[in-house]
């Protein structure tokens, strides 16, 4: 039961993830795109997270926790940006 | 059994939530709408991914692991934080700052508001507080 449940998440998370390719590549705004690739990176977690249970072991969790903090900083700089032209000020 | 099915339970829900904002994102017709989508029901269907994960290992392989809660709790607080910042890009990107509400102070909007003014400004108040 729980195989066929991981199947169905994986199959929607990497639906999910082809939708974010397409919003990125066709976007009719830049904060679209930028939002595009925040998901991409949640959804990347949770596909790091699913295959964690496929395989039964914990090792992948340090992986996605760099990932998430990757993922916040990148898309917090880029807005920040584009909002004041600079990153540090 | 009743494990398994709770597994199977937050799997099954956590896949539904991340296919549905994903999908909002390219279906929803606005930028404001689109930022609804994945901002909420991606974040939750994460939840349920790293819910399912933590039941997993407690209920089934018998270790109980704490690296869920913890990715959890930063994707929880991290997600309000970006969907803030990606509002405040659409809002000056795509807005003038004549269209925009006024905002009931002397100040503008604070993306429109020039380095020296806001600098003054916050010289000012910080000269009241410390008189």
């Amino acid at each position: 039961m729980i195989g066929a449940a991981l199947s169905f998440a994986f199959a929607c998370f990497g639906l999910g993830l082809l939708m974010n390719a397409y919003r990125v590549i066709w976007a009719p705004s830049l904060g679209d795109r930028i939002l595009a690739l925040d998901t991409m990176v949640i959804n990347a977690i949770a596909l790091l997270a699913l295959f964690g249970i496929l395989k039964g072991t914990t090792m992948y969790f340090e992986a996605s926790m760099i990932i998430a903090m990757t993922g916040f900083i990148s898309t917090v700089s880029y807005t920040r940006f584009l909002l004041r032209g600079d990153i540090i000020e | 059994m009743l494990a398994e099915i709770a597994i199977s339970a937050c799997l099954v829900i956590s896949g539904v939530f991340g296919l549905v904002g994903s999908f909002g994102l390219i279906k929803l017709p606005d930028p404001m709408m689109r930022l609804h989508a994945p901002t909420k029901a991606t974040t939750l269907g994460v939840g349920g991914a790293l819910i399912a994960s933590m039941l997993y290992f407690y209920f089934i392989v018998g270790q109980f692991s704490f690296h869920e809660l913890m990715i959890t709790l930063f994707l929880f607080l991290t997600a309000p934080i970006t969907g803030h910042f990606i509002a405040k890009t659409h809002l000056h990107l795509l807005h003038k700052p004549e269209d925009l509400p006024p905002t009931g102070g002397a100040r503008p909007w604070a993306s429109y508001e020039s380095d020296a003014e806001r600098a003054r400004i916050e010289a000012e108040a910080e000269g009241e507080t410390g008189a």
